[in-house]
């Protein structure tokens, strides 16, 4: 490819998102917890909106989950994304149960459904471990 | 029930060129939406004492006040009432609850409620991606995990939500696909539709390219460039005016919150409560429906949500005809924002106005006594609902 290739779009570790980020560089896929009331979510917000307190801690969790919703994107919206189109993107139910959207990888066209089990496999991009999801073991 | 009187009416329509219309600016479009309207109904800018104003995406820095700005562009003098309004898609039915609400109150008279846009830009010769969009900065929005995914725009958040009731109820691309083809028979009869003239029978909608897979790009609403408002005027003042008043004879709103990914619902069901409620009506006193369209899936769920059939039936329901020209519930007959044009909400309360009025041509349904009208925002996130009627009760 020429030096002008566009790359692929990677996430910037603002405060909001640097927690995440810094804990894929680990292996770690890890979601937000209410400290006041125990409420896992993501993506990261400011406040629990079941019990409004702005108490959190980042917590891993186990990087399994099932396949919730998903489409294949056929539109180029960024140059950098162009040669992966059509790609998948997945909205996954994680075993402790807040929904992660991502990428599914390492699966067929045909073999993609609702309900499918999926695992965390981090992908280098950049610098930065982006938490992707692969068809998984579990069941 | 017991029916109310409505106290308030629509009494004008304007509706700009539509589509890829290049010259005016956003502004520029809603200046002659109004001008449109305000002659439709036979008003003198003067007469105007409300505006209020969806802005569209191009409306820049003028958004945040959109209403003063209107205001300023035209010159409009000692204004009762005004706001800029922000629901999404449930914007238009907002507006024309706010402007009914308002009258009531004694606040107004005569309420313009406008939505603009100007997206499209006229095409530019030998231009490449690398020189047009993708210098450097053009891509600063791609800073997020979304667009690392590649998560991009509102096609794949509602195709996630299509995809899940196609999993659960069995709804198929056929099913979407009668809706695209229904609406766009109906578009056939209405000569300001961008797809007037290009008819689409389902193996041409088959063989339309994914977008965002379970979408086709025919699933999915069209790009306009334009303008269009609607007087909203008290009772009293609207019989005398040019055109015969469209009653405003039910009205409410809807927001359920959570996740529609979870729900596969919109905010239908509260809206048409209050709505019903307030015209004293039931679902079967409906002639025709006009409902909000940014994608066939949308017009489907909105179906089950106002209770025409049962929740999961709207692939069944609409796969037999029955919401196309001919059928025994019309939907969308001016082709929606499928295939006519698309105003945001705006596109349904025009149609509805032009049926109860009885001014459809070639498309006008044999009863219209009611119309429903359906707005929606986000990903089923916002929702109105008003009953539009030929007579005030």
């Amino acid at each position: 490819m020429s030096e002008t290739t566009i790359p692929r779009p990677v996430p910037r570790a603002t405060p909001e998102l640097a927690p995440f980020l810094e804990a894929a560089r680990a292996g770690r896929l890890e979601v937000q917890r209410c400290t006041a009331c125990g409420t896992l979510r993501f993506p990261p917000r400011e406040l629990c909106s079941r019990c409004w307190s702005r108490d959190f801690r980042w917590t891993a969790v186990s990087g399994r989950g099932e396949v919730y919703s998903w489409y294949v994107m056929h539109q180029v919206y960024h140059p950098g994304l162009a040669a992966d189109v059509p790609y998948v993107v997945v909205v996954v139910k994680l075993e402790e149960g807040p929904l992660m959207t991502s990428n599914l990888v390492e699966c067929a066209r045909d073999r993609i459904r609702i309900g499918l089990a999926v695992e965390v496999v981090f992908e280098e991009r950049d610098g930065v471990s982006l938490p992707r999801f692969r068809p998984g073991t579990h069941s | 029930m017991e029916r109310r009187t409505a106290q308030a009416a629509i009494t004008g329509l304007g509706i700009t060129e539509q589509g890829k219309v290049f010259g005016p600016s956003a502004i520029g479009f809603a200046v002659e939406a109004v001008r449109l309207a305000l002659d439709d109904a036979g008003l003198e800018a003067h007469e105007l004492d409300g505006l209020l104003v969806n802005p569209g995406l191009t409306w820049g820095g003028s958004a945040q006040m959109g209403s003063f700005a209107l205001q300023q562009a035209m010159g409009l003098r000692d204004l009762r009432l005004s706001a800029a309004m922000s629901l999404g898609g449930a914007t238009a039915g907002a507006m024309v609850m706010q402007a009914v609400l308002a009258i009531e109150a004694g606040l107004a008279d005569h309420v313009a409620c406008v939505f603009s846009d100007a997206p499209l830009k006229p095409p530019r010769p030998q231009e490449t991606d690398a020189q047009g969009s993708g210098s450097s900065g053009a891509y600063a929005f791609a800073g997020g995990l979304e667009a690392a995914y590649g998560a991009f725009g509102v096609n794949g958040l509602y195709a996630l939500v299509a995809q899940r009731h196609m999993h659960r109820f069995g709804t198929t691309h056929d099913h979407l696909g009668a809706i695209a083809v229904a609406e766009r028979a109906w578009a056939q009869h209405n000569p300001r539709a961008q797809f007037h003239g290009k008819t689409l029978s389902i193996e041409e909608y088959r063989a339309s390219r994914w977008v965002a897979e379970p979408f086709h790009l025919l699933d999915c609403c069209l790009v306009s460039n334009g303008g269009l408002a609607v007087v909203v005027s008290r009772g009293e003042r609207a019989r005398n005016l040019r055109k015969p008043p469209v009653w405003i004879r039910g009205m409410g709103q809807g927001h359920p919150g959570g996740d529609p990914l979870e729900t596969l619902a919109s905010g239908a069901p509260i809206a048409a409560k209050s709505a019903f409620a307030m015209a004293g009506a039931e679902l079967a006193d409906v002639d025709f429906c006009e409902l909000y369209d940014c994608y066939t899936f949308t017009v489907l769920v909105t179906l089950e949500d106002y209770g025409f059939c049962g929740k999961g039936e709207g692939g069944p329901f609409v796969a037999d005809g029955r919401i196309g020209p001919g059928g025994s519930l019309p939907v969308n007959t001016g082709g929606g924002q499928l295939s006519s044009f698309y105003m945001w909400g705006m596109t349904p309360i025009s149609e509805a106005v032009i049926q109860v009025r009885g001014e459809g041509g070639g498309r006008q349904v044999a009863r219209h006594d009611l119309g429903l009208v359906s707005g929606n925002g986000g990903v089923l996130s916002t929702h109105t609902t008003l009953l539009l009627g030929r007579e005030s009760r």
